[in-house]
């Protein structure tokens, strides 16, 4: 066993803290949460710059070539910061989907074009039923000529509002079972057909509505195989899930520093708050749950690195970050009394993440089940 | 990162599975921390604890000048092993506790009287801190030594002495300057042969039923000078060593995710009204919500041995594993006796109670996890002052 980080990724990273320090500021975060576009495309630039969209792509795909656990370190740094902007949507979501299933031919222009930030891409998987089950694909695409042509509503679809790729999950097969019968297809974000709702969430996450209205596709967008794209989208779930996990330690852990600084220098009765049993123990819990939550994530975040089955790791980690994080945000408030309820300070930020990470990839009751079916019962 | 055990710890996990499977009586099940009740009982726990000294396992985590193999890892897997099959035999307070003082502060004397005699598992070691107004405040303590000639005469009351009812010798806390402030440099470290004149052992019933420990009463108890580890009234640092040494508190986890793994199998089987628990979601919940902490509370523990094979000196972070894991087990027996329902309340001789998977005895003793060896609170303490320098009050 070994709990600690290489040297290259202590590396990685303290120049991604001092990057998102210097570029990515608390005001930034809730300027961009209200926000449009909801990032700005100098930064986004200079990230494609320093080379982390392809860090975990390969070389040939203007990747870096790193691992999925490195991109992990990263995640929580950008967690920390509450980093705005398609990155997770684009690198996680639509980038592993097309790694995953993609022909070389569609790696090749996919990956590259994300890896290099020239294009922005998306995954459309869930519909109003707001489900990760493969039941819940409703939206159909419907052989017709040389291609596809697909209907229906995907609901929750990160930054689909600015992509420029459209990852589909949709049914091509009626019958059987649900897993059976899901294609993949890479669909131009401004596609005719398509419109794009931006939703108003608590955090100012870019979640879409994305109506496909007789979305005429060629043949050659199909992702992988035809009838056989569930397997990829539950993959890239996983993932997913877990790299969510990762951005939500790092901003447990904000939250945390936050709150002991301030318990620190915040004065009443004649004392730090913080010489107070109630806050430290406050504190306290707020840092088990923190840790226990860090190395649940690296846990599973290796075991998917290491290219081994992980489904019960990802399922622990997700199901009990979910909670961790809104308790240690819970604290933090309690921590910061009224200053922190306002609108001007940092903490929301923290709270309202930590709300929209808990429903992105799986709820806690959703992971706790799959832990449940891995246990046998 | 690596989360995986090596090839050399996963065999070493094996062997002592084999080992258990072929020393223990089948059925027999000891209690936390390998704890048995009955005279038969400790015969038991005494052979397995010979036994273990023979196969050279019992001081494993030692130095290798003192005859271990420095192997913290194997330690734990050591540990985690035999409080899961529910193993006795483990000697906590000789090898865990008083040996690591005395390489540290013995004399060479004292080292050579007691090791050897603590690696071969004969003697039966009791450690005598806490007292009746010395609990989370241990340098509060009041048991008074005073000198008289080459010996000092001791007069006081412990409480809470684990095994005093079955020890040989006692590493025992004895203040020697009650004016010393702050109070714990006023503490001395000093051995004691149980058979002196004067020690009465008055055990206690838990509420578990079980004598797991005694209150220890000192009348005019005479001991050489020469037992005295360390420098007179530098006792509390000689104890801080000894408390320092195994740090992951993995014997309760392990009991506890045994509990798990018998509820989860509790769940499969079908209850007398034929219903199967694990259909029912509100079930499933539970069962994987333990699982989890379970497994969180493994990774605490294995990380503090992690870290003490970096040479490293865990506090905070054994402060963390330790409440994490004493309320992970406490969870665990109340929410295992709740999900067994009425069943729940039976203790395992009762008629109708499930032999398999018996929940009543443990909720009880989670009463007693997040007390034991430094309350959850003080524990959390140590988390705020030392993991994130928060002020003292």
């Amino acid at each position: 066993m070994d709990f600690g980080f290489t040297e290259e990724q202590e590396m990685l990273r303290t120049s991604a803290r001092d990057f998102l320090t210097t570029e990515c500021p608390a005001d930034l975060v809730k300027e961009m949460a209200e926000d449009q576009q909801g990032y700005k495309p100098d930064m986004w630039a200079k990230i494609a710059e320093l080379g982390w969209m392809g860090l975990a792509f390969p070389e040939q795909y203007e990747g870096m070539g790193m691992t999925f656990l490195d991109l992990a370190v990263l995640l929580e740094e950008m967690g920390r910061a509450v980093l705005p902007g398609p990155f997770f949507s684009s690198v996680v979501e639509a980038g592993f989907a097309v790694l995953e299933a993609g022909s070389e031919e569609q790696k090749k222009e996919i990956l590259s074009k994300i890896a290099t930030g020239e294009a922005i891409a998306t995954l459309a998987v869930t519909e109003p039923s707001a489900s990760y089950e493969a039941s819940a694909i409703a939206v159909t695409a419907k052989g017709e000529g040389d291609g596809y042509v697909i209907d229906g509503t995907k609901l929750f679809v990160d930054n689909a509002h600015i992509a420029d790729y459209i990852i589909v999950a949709a049914r091509t097969k009626e019958g059987g079972k649900p897993e059976e019968g899901i294609t993949l297809f890479v669909v131009e974000g401004k596609a005719p057909g398509i419109t794009t709702t931006l939703l108003k969430t608590i955090s100012g996450s870019k979640q879409c509505e994305v109506i496909f209205d007789k979305v005429k596709v060629p043949k050659a967008n199909v992702l992988g195989d035809v009838d056989k794209g569930w397997p990829v989208v539950d993959k890239v779930i996983e993932k997913a899930a877990v790299a969510k996990c990762a951005e939500m330690v790092g901003g447990a852990q904000a939250a945390l520093d936050m709150s002991v600084a301030y318990a620190k220098e915040r004065v009443q009765f004649g004392k730090p708050i913080g010489a107070f049993q109630a806050i430290q123990h406050h504190c306290a819990n707020m840092l088990i749950d923190v840790d226990s939550s860090r190395f649940l994530t690296y846990q599973a975040a290796w075991k998917v690195s290491e290219g081994m089955e992980a489904t019960m790791e990802v399922s622990m980690a997700k199901a009990w970050v979910n909670e961790a994080y809104r308790r240690v945000t819970q604290l933090g408030h309690q921590i910061h009394g009224g200053i922190g309820f306002c609108m001007d300070h940092d903490m929301p930020l923290y709270f309202k993440a930590a709300k929209t990470g808990e429903s992105l990839f799986g709820t806690s009751d959703w992971h706790r089940e799959k832990v449940a079916q891995e246990l046998g019962l | 990162m690596d989360f995986s055990f090596k090839p050399e710890q996963e065999a070493y996990r094996q062997e002592i599975r084999d080992f258990i499977k072929k020393e223990l009586p089948p059925g027999f099940e000891a209690g936390v921390g390998g704890h048995v009740e009955s005279d038969e009982e400790w015969k038991i726990a005494r052979s397995m604890t010979k036994k273990l000294a023979q196969k050279g396992w019992l001081n494993i985590a030692w130095p290798k000048e003192y005859g271990g193999q420095n192997n913290h890892m194997f330690s734990v897997i050591l540990n985690e092993e035999m409080n899961y099959w529910c193993a006795p035999g483990l000697d906590f307070g000789g090898v865990g506790m008083l040996a690591p003082a005395l390489m540290a502060h013995g004399n060479e004397e004292q080292k050579k009287e007691h090791l050897a005699k603590i690696a071969a598992g004969d003697v039966v070691w009791c450690q005598g801190w806490s007292e009746p107004e010395a609990g989370s405040d241990l340098p509060n303590l009041k048991t008074r030594a005073v000198e008289d000639g080459d010996d000092y005469v001791i007069n006081g009351q412990k409480v809470w002495t684990s095994l005093a009812h079955h020890a040989d010798w006692c590493f025992l806390l004895v203040k020697t300057d009650p004016e010393a402030q702050p109070k714990h440099r006023g503490i001395t470290f000093i051995l004691v042969d149980f058979k002196t004149p004067g020690i009465t052992v008055s055990p206690l019933v838990t509420m578990s039923k079980e004598r797991s420990f005694s209150e220890v009463f000192y009348d005019n108890v005479r001991v050489p000078k020469k037992n005295v580890v360390g420098q007179v009234n530098g006792g509390f640092k000689v104890a801080m060593t000894a408390a320092g040494f195994e740090r992951s508190g993995i014997y309760r986890i392990a009991l506890a995710l045994r509990n798990v793994d018998r509820l989860i199998e509790w769940a499969k089987r079908p209850q007398p009204d034929g219903t199967v628990p694990a259909k029912d979601p509100v079930v499933r919940q539970k069962l994987a919500d333990l699982y989890i902490r379970g497994r969180i509370a493994r990774l605490l523990a294995y990380r503090v041995a992690w870290l003490q094979t970096q040479g490293a000196e865990p506090e905070w972070e054994a402060s963390i594993a330790r409440v994490f894991g004493s309320e992970f087990q406490q969870y665990a027996g109340h929410t295992g006796a709740s999900l067994q329902g009425m069943y729940g309340m039976l203790m395992r001789d009762s008629k109708w109670a499930d032999p398999e998977c018996n929940m009543a005895l443990q909720s009880i003793l989670g009463i007693g996890a997040t007390i034991a060896a430094g309350t959850s609170e003080v524990q959390r303490n140590a988390i705020a002052l030392r993991g994130l320098g928060l002020p003292r009050g």
